[in-house]
């Protein structure tokens, strides 16, 4: 298995909104390495015919009836919010400042 | 009176609460009094809900009057992990990100506690995320072990199992994604139950690894374990992966193994957990458990499953896989944390501080594991093996228990470690949940009991016994008397040390031995 470079661990922060510093980084990249060095071990018994198992219990798709039923109300579902405004989430600007 | 109520189980305090001889409120404040008392040195609550538990309790005593009464366990408390999201009262899941939050609704096990009268005392610590075995990696400070307050509880939940050794609660909820139920148990003396995957709902359980979470009873003896499971199973339509069978006779299983008697049970002992790595201490009390077992009946014998060499890093794949993409949902946008948002940076900058921010480091760490698994070139060499070891265990376990009617080990590897021993360490510390991780691969029910005590440092140990699915009830039942003896040592031990020590409740009579052992008979 490859090791994996401070780079790698940059890009995955950046892939995973984690705004690390570069303390954390020298960090990261050191123990991530030793993680998924030690795990690729699965490589060795995981052999092309073995089927893979995503879940315990085998489920199919589970439905109900489409019918109205009580939830969350507007005030409370806002509740938690760190910032809303007119009945809805108010989020910083999502789109870059040229536009 | 008072050491008493916090020394006796859950079934007998509710077998007075519901005659009247005693108040579900003295109770009560008995117990969040021992709180009040002691968790300043054991930090196993993050909140305590003083007022909703004596609300609840007065509720129970009317309902007594009233000869309304009521379920099995109305009126006696509880100690309920953070990971349970509890309408208007904080759930924080040991983090950072969600100080603070006040949840609009209540999971479903919240909901079947409240139902059944159970009193919620409150919260209780857990590593952030339940991304641990230790507690230290809760954003509030690590809990200390009743039994000796420099070493840790176990972990994700060792608020719940220290709650229970240091008889601040006579039950408690955990939940188990890797062993986060068991390894507390097993390192704190008491009993922990991870039920079969889908048997106790998942709704208002905060995900970490949504194919292996599985919420369940913890307590000090195994009957009062098995009321508490047959309290918060059960199917439920808000709950996808949960399963629409009967609740398995878990009670009754435990009142019926208490004639002691194991004839003709078959138990298969794993050969892969011992050896290098294993505390002598721990090795010599599973062989004395299993000395045992014999001696009540049960036909033992070794049972190899090869792939269970593999069930560490199949699920440091897998969970940290689920967590990168559960945990995308904290996104400063809808609840919790923000940070950085000055007007001028963008949605995904605040984000990203907010990410930073709020959560800590192993939760970091197995994001960013999980996002290499998953990502293009490196899928099926991951993720994808991992899979496939998850299919190889599956099979090991089925072929197992076509001979055996259950399966033991020891918990975990040692008993409980010093506070910081590990924390610099992660893969030393993921082997803390080697035993632990198959039964949550292969979504099987497993139960630690207390073994007794090691012989090199005093610390409990921990019996692993593991079923085939939905027959939660063959590890139910334990020979007569076999209340774990908890605090009673441990509180000495504390006691002894200069200042720290926790007040010492008085030793009930004698029934607290170490024996262990719960077993049904034939199932």
């Amino acid at each position: 298995m490859p090791s994996i470079s401070r780079d790698e661990v940059a890009h995955l922060a950046k892939l995973a909104r984690l705004a690390v510093t570069e303390d954390e980084l020298d960090l990261f990249a050191g123990q991530l390495d030793v993680i998924l060095q030690s795990v690729a071990t699965v490589g060795d018994i995981a052999t092309a015919d073995i089927p893979p198992t995503s879940h315990a219990v085998p489920l199919t798709n589970v439905f109900r009836e489409d019918v109205v039923r009580p939830s969350l109300g507007q005030q409370q579902a806002l509740s938690g919010a760190p910032e809303a405004e007119d009945g809805r989430f108010r989020v910083p600007r999502i789109l870059g400042e040229e536009a | 009176m008072t050491n008493d109520l916090i020394h006796a189980t859950a079934a007998e305090l509710a077998a007075k609460i519901h005659s009247g001889e005693i108040s579900s409120v003295e109770v009560t404040q008995a117990h969040l009094d021992r709180i009040a008392e002691t968790d300043g040195k054991v930090n196993a609550f993050l909140h305590v809900d003083t007022e909703g538990a004596l609300a609840q309790a007065r509720k129970v005593d009317e309902d007594v009057k009233a000869g309304k009464v009521v379920s099995p366990l109305a009126g006696v408390p509880l100690a309920l992990k953070d990971v349970m999201t509890t309408e208007g009262v904080p759930t924080t899941v040991g983090s950072k990100i969600l100080e603070g939050w006040l949840p609009p609704y209540d999971a479903t096990v919240t909901r079947k506690l409240k139902e059944a009268g159970v009193v919620i005392l409150g919260k209780t610590n857990m590593d952030e995320f339940a991304m641990g075995s230790s507690t230290e990696n809760s954003a509030y400070g690590p809990t200390h072990n009743p039994w000796d307050l420099e070493r840790i509880p176990g972990g994700s939940g060792g608020g719940s199992s220290a709650a229970l050794a240091a008889h601040q609660a006579p039950l408690a909820i955990g939940t188990d994604t890797g062993g986060s139920i068991r390894q507390p148990g097993a390192v704190t003396g008491t009993v922990g139950v991870k039920p079969t995957y889908g048997g106790v709902s998942r709704y208002g359980l905060v995900a970490f690894s949504s194919s292996l979470d599985q919420a369940g009873p913890c307590a000090r003896t195994v009957l009062d374990a098995a009321l508490l499971h047959e309290i918060i199973a059960g199917y439920d339509e808000m709950d996808s992966t949960s399963i629409n069978a009967p609740v398995p006779p878990v009670v009754a299983a435990a009142r019926e193994g208490q004639n002691g008697d194991l004839s003709g049970l078959r138990v298969g002992v794993v050969t892969q957990f011992s050896g290098e790595g294993y505390q002598q201490g721990v090795l010599r009390s599973f062989e004395a458990a299993v000395s045992q077992l014999k001696e009540l009946g049960a036909e033992i014998a070794d049972v190899s499953c090869p792939s269970f060499d593999y069930a560490l890093p199949a699920y440091y794949l897998i969970a940290p896989s689920e967590c990168s993409s559960n945990l995308a949902r904290f996104d400063a946008m809808r609840y919790g944390l923000r940070v950085g948002d000055d007007g001028t940076r963008s949605t995904e900058e605040v984000m990203s501080l907010t990410r930073e921010a709020g959560f800590g480091p192993e939760v970091k760490r197995r994001i960013m594991i999980g996002t290499y698994a998953l990502s293009s070139g490196y899928y099926d060499a991951y993720y994808g093996s991992a899979q496939k070891v998850r299919t190889l265990i599956t099979q090991d376990f089925a072929k197992a228990f076509e001979n055996f009617d259950v399966l033991i080990s020891p918990t975990t590897p040692t008993t409980a470690f010093k506070i910081g021993e590990r924390a610099n360490d992660p893969m030393a510390m993921y082997k803390a949940d080697l035993c632990t991780i198959p039964a949550n691969l292969a979504g099987t029910p497993a139960m630690s009991v207390p073994s007794g005590l090691s012989d090199e440092d005093g610390m409990p140990v921990g019996l692993q016994i593991m079923a085939p699915a939905l027959q939660d009830h063959r590890m139910y039942a334990s020979p007569r008397r076999t209340r774990p003896r908890v605090a009673g040592l441990g509180v000495r031990r504390c006691e002894h040390q200069e200042g720290q020590g926790l007040p010492r409740p008085r030793r009930r009579r004698g029934g607290s031995r170490g024996r262990v052992l719960g077993l049904q008979g034939r199932p």
